[in-house]
């Protein structure tokens, strides 16, 4: 487009007044590229029109049909030819191709000076065997895989000792702020217990609602066959308190914040404002991990406390709902199944899972190198990690309060 | 001298804050327009008006006599294929090597074989002034200027007829924004293109610019660069008489 058809024809008019296309006794082609004249062993080719990129496939086989055979000289006359780079590239490989069928190709007057321009540039600043290097003979299968084992160990042991190292960064922080409390950062503490704790207390409390109906109803379903309906006030108690409770909320945090852990302090690596924080002389660690670390060390058990409290709730309702029973039988029954510790097997677990989620976002964030697609995989891995470890550590939990008959 | 862009009564606001007042301006073929202007006087906004990246609350922007919000999607995406556009800080695909940044526009407008796809666009970098296996590199392996050049490459992917660059030699050293400023005068004469450039380097300004545009109370004031030196308005004076742009023009004898 934008194709100045206006301001072509004037140019194309006065380099020479002859007719843009002419035809002749020989002609083997005539379209809006190019025409061409056969005389014995002499072929003349006249460009015309606009060789632009945008008109690649066309001119491509108007200069394939030309027939090369029986072919000694070529003249080639450019003068009418509106052309750009991709134009004198598909010039040049003909010219080429030409040259490979022993032809003499010779130009009409001077050469289309994007041709120049372009032979200039390939040849001047890119001799061939600077090309051929990225080239490098190609691997075997066999070496490929033995160089791709060899690689993913190297990776792998490299992540482990930075992964390691953060830790310890983060350990260090950590103890200067014990010893220093004034390094403390409140206000950064407090947003980030506003975004990851306040603002999600609405789709926690609706998650443990929900968790509730569906162990209401699988309880209500098995249990009535047994005639011990009144069993399923044990399961959604003890079920949600220990377990659910916690571990909904811990994975709900992990999608939601650890990954915008791993966004947030990924994108300032990117733009280099973590390296900025490093040079005024701020800790990125202490400015950066630690106030994110102990705001979601201090939302995480708060909102584990509302999906409690929701999920109990929930039960009670959904008795009421299920098997007519009144709510003051719901909470008599609902103290007889608890222990006094089963509400704190529960919550006990909220601030190892917090660590563990803000510690998988944080890290993956500071790794962020060099471009937007490392972003995008690091809080991935991040929300992956985060969620991995605290199936884990609930599993690693389960077997400790059964070895300690909680 | 046929006018290759042209606006007309821009008017930018944002919430109390008016930037462009009715702001006119023409850009001829073939010249190289500078746009100067003091910190917020608008000079991107006014970029990313004629890109048509932000709409303005009134006036209209014309590309050879077409305003680009009558076009039809067909001729808007060839309209955009006509044009090439550095910004200030390279915007080069992070994920992509600068090869595959070249030949984005490339699969994305045109259809040409892998082998041309290929050539065409170490042709692109080489015509820019880097060496051939820069194309191989990831942006955040190139150096300041090289980024420059490479954004440069990528605006001429589609061999453009229009340039436009948002301060190209912001963050160069002197030498390297010299020898910009001698690769953007090449590349004009041999490609034939019309430039329009932001900018607030001096030097340039005087050794590439036919004509240059200062944004002042809103509005543009478009002449020469000799024009524009003896223009009495107090800031361009300022810009152009200071002591600064003085010991500037004295080597190239203007």
């Amino acid at each position: 487009m934008a194709e100045p058809t206006g301001s072509a024809s004037p140019a194309i008019a006065d380099r020479n007044g002859r007719p843009r296309l002419h035809r002749t006794r020989h002609d083997h082609s005539v379209d809006p590229f190019l025409s061409a004249q056969r005389d014995a062993a002499q072929l003349r080719v006249a460009l015309c029109g606009h060789w632009r990129a945008a008109h690649f496939d066309d001119i491509e086989s108007a200069l394939n049909s030309l027939e090369l055979t029986g072919v000694r000289r070529a003249t080639i006359e450019s003068g009418a030819a509106e052309m750009d780079l991709a134009g004198a590239w598909l010039l040049r490989e003909f010219m080429r191709r030409a040259d490979q069928a022993g032809v003499e190709v010779g130009f009409a007057g001077a050469d289309p000076p994007m041709l120049r321009l372009l032979s200039r540039c390939l040849a001047g600043e890119a001799p061939d065997e600077t090309r051929e290097v990225h080239w490098i003979a190609p691997a075997t299968a066999v070496e490929e895989a033995v160089e791709d084992i060899g690689r993913r160990t190297v990776h792998g042991v490299r992540d482990a000792r930075v992964a390691l190292r953060f830790l310890g960064e983060v350990t260090l922080g950590l103890g200067r702020i014990l010893l220093h409390p004034s390094r403390l950062r409140p206000i950064s503490i407090a947003r980030h217990i506003y975004d990851t704790g306040i603002t999600a207390v609405p789709i926690v409390a609706l998650i443990a609602f929900l968790i509730s109906v569906i162990l209401a109803y699988l309880g209500e379903g098995e249990l009535r066959q047994y005639g011990a309906t009144i069993l399923v006030v044990d399961l959604v108690t003890i079920g949600v308190l220990r377990e659910l409770g916690v571990l909904l909320t811990a994975i709900i945090l992990a999608g939601r914040s650890g990954s915008a852990f791993a966004a947030e302090i990924g994108a300032m690596q990117l733009n280099e404002e973590v390296d900025a924080l490093e040079t005024i002389g701020v800790d990125p660690v202490e400015a950066l991990v630690v106030p994110r670390l102990l705001g979601l060390t201090i939302a995480l058990p708060l909102l584990t406390l509302v999906a409690d409290l929701i999920g109990l709730a929930g039960g009670g309702v959904l008795c009421h709902v299920l098997l007519d029973m009144p709510t003051a039988q719901y909470l008599h029954r609902a103290q007889g199944a608890i222990a006094s510790t089963t509400f704190w097997v529960g919550i006990i677990k909220a601030p190892i899972f917090a660590g563990l989620i803000a510690m998988a976002g944080c890290f993956n964030g500071m790794c962020v190198r060099e471009s937007s697609r490392e972003l995008g995989r690091r809080t991935t891995l991040a929300v992956v990690q985060a969620i991995f470890c605290v199936i884990l550590a609930d599993a690693l939990f389960a077997v400790l309060f059964l070895r300690l008959n909680i | 001298m046929r006018t290759m862009l042209e606006a007309h009564g821009i008017v930018n606001r944002f919430g109390a804050q008016t930037v462009h007042n009715g702001l006119d301006m023409q850009v001829y073929e073939g010249e190289i327009f500078g746009i100067v202007g003091g910190t917020g006087a608008g000079k991107t906004v006014l970029l990313r008006t004629l890109l048509g990246l932000q709409r303005p609350e009134a006036g209209s922007v014309r590309f050879l006599g077409r305003d680009p919000h009558s076009l039809s999607p067909a001729e808007l995406t060839a309209l955009k294929a006509s044009y090439g556009v550095t910004f200030q800080q390279g915007a080069l695909f992070t994920s992509l090597n600068l090869k595959q940044n070249v030949q984005l526009p490339m699969l994305e407008h045109l259809r040409l074989p892998a082998r041309a796809l290929d050539e065409l666009a170490v042709l692109k970098v080489c015509l820019v002034g880097l060496p051939p296996d820069a194309a191989d590199k990831y942006p955040a392996q190139l150096s300041g200027g090289m980024v420059k050049r490479g954004a440069l490459a990528r605006a001429l992917a589609l061999d453009p007829i229009l340039l436009f660059l948002d301060e190209p030699t912001s963050g160069l050293d002197p030498i390297g924004a010299a020898a910009f400023d001698e690769l953007l005068l090449y590349l004009q004469k041999q490609l034939q293109l019309t430039v329009v450039m932001i900018t607030h380097d001096l030097d340039s300004i005087f050794r590439t610019c036919n004509r240059v545009g200062v944004i002042v109370d809103g509005h543009m004031i478009s002449d020469t660069l000799d024009g524009i030196m003896h223009n009495p308005h107090p800031w361009i004076r300022a810009y152009f008489q200071g002591e600064r742009a003085r010991q500037r023009r004295r080597p190239h004898g203007a």
